[in-house]
């Protein structure tokens, strides 16, 4: 393992065509970064690619969707010791070069969780359709009331954690798609938040996980669980071993 | 016309189901995915229980003349059914899950037996 104890977590699935890039740029950005892919249920290279780039590959058995994939990832850096984690997603869409932008607040120790939005400044990047933005506009304004603070991009999985995030996370994460969940549960945990400008790019093969007919299954379930959780008790994070 | 008694217990019952459902939600023993078919259902009922003109013009429709709150069980009934029929796909679903569990545990032991 590292000395430098930082793990890049990258879920993907059917992502043959894309996580190796993914990963050689990580690398190519910071080469003490570890990087683990969780594999979640792929039917294509995507483990055969990752492994032989030098990742190390967590395959799931079958789809345990975003939110499982991502907590596989946030387990393992926290049973690992991992200091620092970032999450990158396997299919491209986050651009490795500017994990400096989410990773520095985190590393200056200003923030636990620092979050890569598309939508904090004008920046020229893939922007996603008209009909995704709304949905992401209305749930950035549920999510800034519940939090009391000013979210922009809230399914945005760009994103750096410490130790404290970390384990946070690998004891509680949300199912499905979890980013928005999440957001709130960091604020509920008093956690430091903090959202960083960043371009993204569009996907460079496969598909989104988050497909029109779905999307309204997605909008109605997050919204019903962000109203239910507000009600919630906050769950206690992993203790340090 | 629907009674007034008919439609007023016929709300208390809806509302003491969505309460259920919500309370399940929130401690953790349902998970949202699971319990949006229980919440249409109540909010379902619950909307044609307390609209009682909705339902009346329903029943017409249906041919359902002489007792309206008839339909309040034929609509209860079908969301029954649809969540019945939801799990089914959900148990064989977890089923084949498990069996691939199994099999991966299977294999993996036998990698650590035979000295891996």
């Amino acid at each position: 393992m590292s000395a430098a104890r930082r793990i890049a977590i990258v879920p993907a699935l059917n992502e043959e065509g894309a996580i190796g890039d993914v990963i050689d740029e990580i690398k190519a950005f910071d080469a003490s970064f570890d990087v683990v892919v969780i594999d979640d249920g792929s039917t294509d290279r995507t483990t055969e690619v990752a492994r032989a780039r030098g990742a190390h590959v967590l395959r799931l058995p079958f789809n345990l969707g975003i939110g499982g994939s991502v907590q596989t990832g946030f387990r393992y850096a926290y049973e690992n010791g991992y200091r620092i984690a970032v999450r990158v997603d396997g299919d491209g869409q986050h651009d490795p070069a500017q994990l400096g932008k989410v990773l520095d607040p985190v590393l200056r120790d200003e923030v636990d969780i620092c979050v890569g939005s598309r939508w904090l400044e004008r920046i020229e990047g893939h922007r996603s359709s008209a009909s995704r933005r709304i949905g992401i506009r209305i749930l950035a304004s549920t999510v800034s009331l519940l939090t009391r603070q000013r979210v922009t991009d809230p399914t945005s999985g760009f994103q750096a954690l410490n130790r404290k995030a970390i384990a946070l996370f690998a004891a509680d994460y949300p199912h499905d798609y979890p980013e928005v969940e999440a957001l709130v549960m960091v604020i509920r945990h008093r956690l430091r938040l903090r959202e960083v400008p960043v371009a993204m790019r569009p996907r460079a093969a496969g598909r989104s996980s988050i497909r029109a007919l779905s999307s309204v299954y997605y909008m109605v379930k997050v919204m019903l669980a962000l109203f239910v959780g507000s009600f919630r008790r906050n769950v206690v994070p992993l203790e340090e071993k | 016309m629907t009674p007034l008694k008919v439609s007023i217990a016929a709300s208390v019952a809806s509302l003491v189901l969505l309460l259920i459902v919500f309370e399940l939600i929130r401690s953790r023993r349902l998970r949202e995915r699971y319990a949006l078919l229980w919440l249409l259902t109540g909010v379902v009922l619950l909307v044609l229980s307390a609209w009682r003109g909705g339902l009346n013009t329903i029943a017409r429709w249906v041919g359902v003349e002489t007792y309206p709150p008839a339909i309040l069980f034929a609509v209860a009934s079908l969301f029954i059914l649809a969540v019945l029929l939801h799990y089914s796909t959900v148990i064989s679903k977890l089923s084949d899950q498990n069996s691939l569990l199994a099999q991966r545990l299977a294999l993996l032991e036998e990698k650590l037996e035979s000295g891996g």
